[in-house]
């Protein structure tokens, strides 16, 4: 046990928690994103239908995510929440409209245009602070004595936009090609045309991302260009240009699960760029992630809970997710 | 400051949601259990009744519950920092063992009836309600170390680590006993709630079966737990007189100390200024006999301690006997539909029917009041005795703070508000025979079978 570092299993467990609620959540919030464009009725109803069963646990790694930070990486919690207070605070208030509004709209067919609005704007929100969140992560916080020490707005950048609009576009992308593998008719027909433009935004807006982050600090720049590490790191363009050419070939060809599987391919790229970027950083540029780490115990104690358990929680949800397998269809699942 | 007011008031509103999940939760399983066993329609018409309303408590009590778990950070960094190597770890098995187990199987419990066996939905819905029991089992865990901190040390960086063994931390002192008695105000709270609404239905119609089998299904919880509550409590008191003495010294109003037995004070308007109860009506002795089981035992008085350690004692005075108040009114309805059931008229009693009305919200008042009580009676600490509230906080802007408490209430007010409405209005319909699975379904409001026609109709209207 002595020879692993428990830290840096818990970077990627932690990066793992997060992974997995980017994706999980993110075709849910994009569902939430897309829902205008949608039409009301039918298609809306099977969009909602093929999440309702699901979103509740997509969330959880959300939670599992600050839970698990505050647990074992305990300084780098208390330093970024604070600073991207708003952000936060945003994205939660979103998260409680797209949340009700699952079982409001049925509740009340009166106010359901008012409550399907409710669902995009916090979806839209959620998303947007979500990833002005990683922007602002990813161009350094202020820290002073291990505690944060710059103002309340500090986050806002034009790359933090940037990166915010772009997970939003992902998100949507997302969201899109689930819908083209759980709907039918004209949903899916619709899903498909939205898939494509999103697919093109997306891929520049990783682009743009993954162009400008080398410039917000040298050290970022080095890791990406120098030598040897230059020919790991090159992989990482080079497949997303693959997945690229997979996701418009399945999509033109009129296939239902490839687009999906490719956005989901994407993101984990992009999460693997994010990580190059990012190791041994909790806090990037100021904190490392042995310095945030809680104490051995602490960490052990959780890890020698979560190797047995986390198996577990995969296997239900996947047995929840086989229950709902098919399409969604517009009676529901009864 | 505005910090603690943010805080206070969305855990307030969170713990409205879970006291009435994990009870709902539980009362579910129940129901279904029973109609596997029994096959009696009557059952499964209940099961459907509630799993709506279920839903839409249950979904609120998510989402706010999510605002909390980063509250811990964007507020009180400064807490998360220090006492995160204890409470982290803790709140990280709730995730794990609780939070994944609850939203895992809660899709299959809410729309998978025909997607899967009977018994396998059952098995769905024994797992979320296992789920808010063992969610319920660390937050108290949690929130019991955070009053009673054992088994830490304190490192160079002034931060709270497990000093050896986990054992202490989490089976800490108080911890049995708040899990006892949260656990119980939760099934109380949700017997009053399912017994307004049986009630409100019987004064209706007396005849409707789905309202008299949920009436006398809550009145005997209220009648059987009140009890089991009450001496849950009193011993909950006796753990933190030797924990936390100068708590209960504030919930009994006691700022004297009484060398030869404590009066029990019933009514008065604590004054810390002048250190005294003012118009105070009190029996004498009876304190020392609840606290002490012993008439003469004598008590110190708040006045014995330092004043920068009492906490705000007006408010936890009064919502202690908010609390105790409302035990004891539960205790008379459990107490008077023993009798009505004994003398066969439980379904006929309309003030019976009239006064359960009333207390359906009983619970929900007990249950903040009792919280209230806890942690304002902490005050002015976060680890009690070892961490001042005052150095807990987030290195955060007034302004920034102010603007999102402000947001904070109104989409509160505004969206739980609206779930509120439409709760009481799913309760204000009638449980039917063919109660719909879940009107969650479009298709089905609008579908072949008459009952959810219905349905879909009485909702315009109620
Ligand atoms: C005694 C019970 C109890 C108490 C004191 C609390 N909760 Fe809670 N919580 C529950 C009992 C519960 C529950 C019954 O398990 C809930 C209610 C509805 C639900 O979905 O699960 C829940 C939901 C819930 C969720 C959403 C879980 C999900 O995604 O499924 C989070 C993140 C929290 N809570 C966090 C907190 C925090 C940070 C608290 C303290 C400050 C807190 N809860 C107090
Ligand atoms: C769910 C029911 C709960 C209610 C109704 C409740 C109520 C309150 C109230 C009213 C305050 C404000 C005290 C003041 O400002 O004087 C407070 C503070 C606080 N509570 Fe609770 N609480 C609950 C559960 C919890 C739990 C489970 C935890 C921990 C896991 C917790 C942790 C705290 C913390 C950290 C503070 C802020 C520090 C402080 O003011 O003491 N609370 N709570
Ligand atoms: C009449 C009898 C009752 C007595 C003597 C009693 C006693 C107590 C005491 C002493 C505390 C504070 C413990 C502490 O902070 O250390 C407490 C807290 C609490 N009470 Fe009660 N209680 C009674 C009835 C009720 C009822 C009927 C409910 C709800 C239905 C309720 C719900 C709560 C809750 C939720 C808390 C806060 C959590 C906790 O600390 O356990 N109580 N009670």
């Amino acid at each position: 046990m002595a020879s692993i570092d428990v830290t840096v299993i818990w970077a990627c467990m932690i990066g793992f928690a997060v992974f997995a609620y980017v994706v999980m959540d993110g075709f849910d919030l994009g569902i939430g994103i897309l829902f205008p464009g949608l039409k009301a009725g039918e298609e809306r109803d099977q969009a909602m239908n093929s999440i309702a069963p699901v979103w509740d646990g997509n969330e959880t790694w959300l939670v599992f995510g600050g839970g698990g930070l505050m647990a074992v990486f305990p300084l780098a919690y208390a330093i970024i929440l604070p600073a991207t207070y708003p952000l936060i605070i945003a994205m939660l208030l979103g998260l409680v409209f797209r949340g009700v509004a699952f079982e409001f709209r049925w509740r009340d067919p009166g106010h359901r245009k008012f409550w399907d609005i409710a669902f995009t704007l916090g979806s839209v929100i959620a998303a947007l602070s979500q990833g002005i969140t990683l922007g602002a992560l990813l161009q350094g916080i202020r820290v002073e004595d291990d505690a944060y020490a710059g103002g309340w707005l500090d986050w806002l950048s034009p790359f933090s936009l940037l990166t915010g609009v772009s997970v939003l576009l992902g998100y949507g992308l997302l969201g899109a090609t689930w819908l083209i593998w759980k709907t039918e008719g004209t949903a899916q027909a619709h899903a498909r045309r939205m898939a494509f433009r999103l697919g093109i935004a997306t891929f520049a807006a990783l682009a743009a991302v993954s162009l400008a982050t080398p410039f917000l600090h040298i050290d970022y720049w080095r890791r990406w260009f120098e030598l040897p590490q230059v020919l790991l790191t090159a992989q990482v363009p080079v497949l997303t240009v693959i997945c690229a050419g997979i996701f418009f070939q399945s999509l033109a060809k009129g296939h239902e699960r490839m687009p999906f599987l490719m956005a989901l391919i994407l993101f984990l790229l992009g999460f693997v760029g994010l990580g190059i970027s990012m190791f041994p950083y909790a806090v990037p540029q100021a904190v490392t992630i042995w310095d945030a780490a809680a104490p051995r115990a602490s960490q052990i104690f959780l890890l020698a809970g979560a190797v047995v358990i986390v198996p577990m929680i995969l296997a239900y949800t996947g047995w929840a997710y086989r229950v709902f397998r098919g399409k969604a269809g517009i009676e529901g699942y009864h | 400051m505005l910090a603690r007011i943010q805080f206070a008031f969305t855990v307030s509103f969170h713990f409205i949601f879970p006291a009435i999940s994990i009870g709902l939760a539980s009362f579910l399983a129940v129901l279904e259990g029973l109609w596997l066993k029994t096959g009696k329609g009557v059952y499964a018409n209940l099961f459907r009744y509630w799993l709506k309303i279920f839903a839409v408590v249950f979904g609120m009590g998510v989402v706010s519950g999510v605002v909390l778990s980063y509250q811990f950070g964007t507020n009180w960094s400064e807490f998360s920092y220090r006492a995160g190597p204890i409470i982290g770890p803790l709140m990280g098995y709730e995730v794990m063992t609780a939070f994944f187990l609850e939203a895992g199987f809660l899709g299959v419990m809410l729309f998978g009836i025909n997607k899967v066996g009977r018994r396998l939905h059952f098995f769905a819905t024994c797992m979320v309600a296992l789920g808010t029991l063992i969610s319920a089992t660390w937050i108290l865990s949690v929130n019991s170390w955070m009053q009673t901190p054992a088994g830490y040390a304190i490192n160079d960086a002034g931060q709270f680590v497990p000093a050896g063994s986990w054992w202490p931390i989490v089976f800490n002192p108080s911890f049995p006993y708040r899990l006892v008695h949260t656990v119980l105000a939760a099934f109380l709270t949700t017997a009053f709630i399912v017994g307004a609404v049986g009630a409100w239905h019987l004064l209706k119609d007396r005849t409707n079966p789905g309202a008299r089998k949920m009436f006398s299904m809550a009145m005997w919880m209220a009648a059987l737990v009140t009890p089991l509550q009450i001496v849950a409590g009193d011993q909950h008191g006796l753990n933190t007189l030797e924990h936390q003495p100068v708590k209960v010294l504030a919930m009994e109003g006691d700022y004297q100390p009484s060398p030869e037995g404590a009066p029990l004070i019933l009514f008065g308007f604590p004054d810390s200024e002048e250190a005294r109860v003012r118009y105070e009506v009190a029996i004498p002795k009876l304190g020392s006999l609840i606290l002490k089981h012993d008439f003469d035992a004598p008590l110190p008085g708040l006045i014995d301690f330092p004043r920068d350690q009492w906490p705000p004692v007006p408010i936890v005075f009064w919502s202690f006997r908010i609390m105790v108040g409302l035990g004891f009114a539960m205790l008379a309805i459990g107490l008077w539909s023993l009798v009505t059931r004994w003398r066969g008229t439980l379904y006929d009693s309309r003030w019976m029917h009239r006064a359960a009305v009333v207390m359906g919200p009983s619970g929900l008042v007990a249950v903040i009041a009792g919280w209230v009580t806890t942690e304002v009676g902490r005050q002015p600490f976060t680890v009690y005795g070892l961490m001042r509230t005052a150095e807990s906080h987030s290195p955060l802007a007034a302004p920034a703070v102010a603007a999102s408490l402000i947001a904070f209430v109104v989409v509160y007010f505004f969206v739980f508000g609206a779930g509120i409405y439409y709760l009481l209005r799913l309760m204000s319909k009638p449980p039917q025979r063919g109660e719909a699975l879940l009107a969650n379904q479009p298709h089905r409001a609008a579908g072949i079978t008459p009952a959810s026609g219905v349905d879909a109709a009485s909702s315009k209207g109620g």
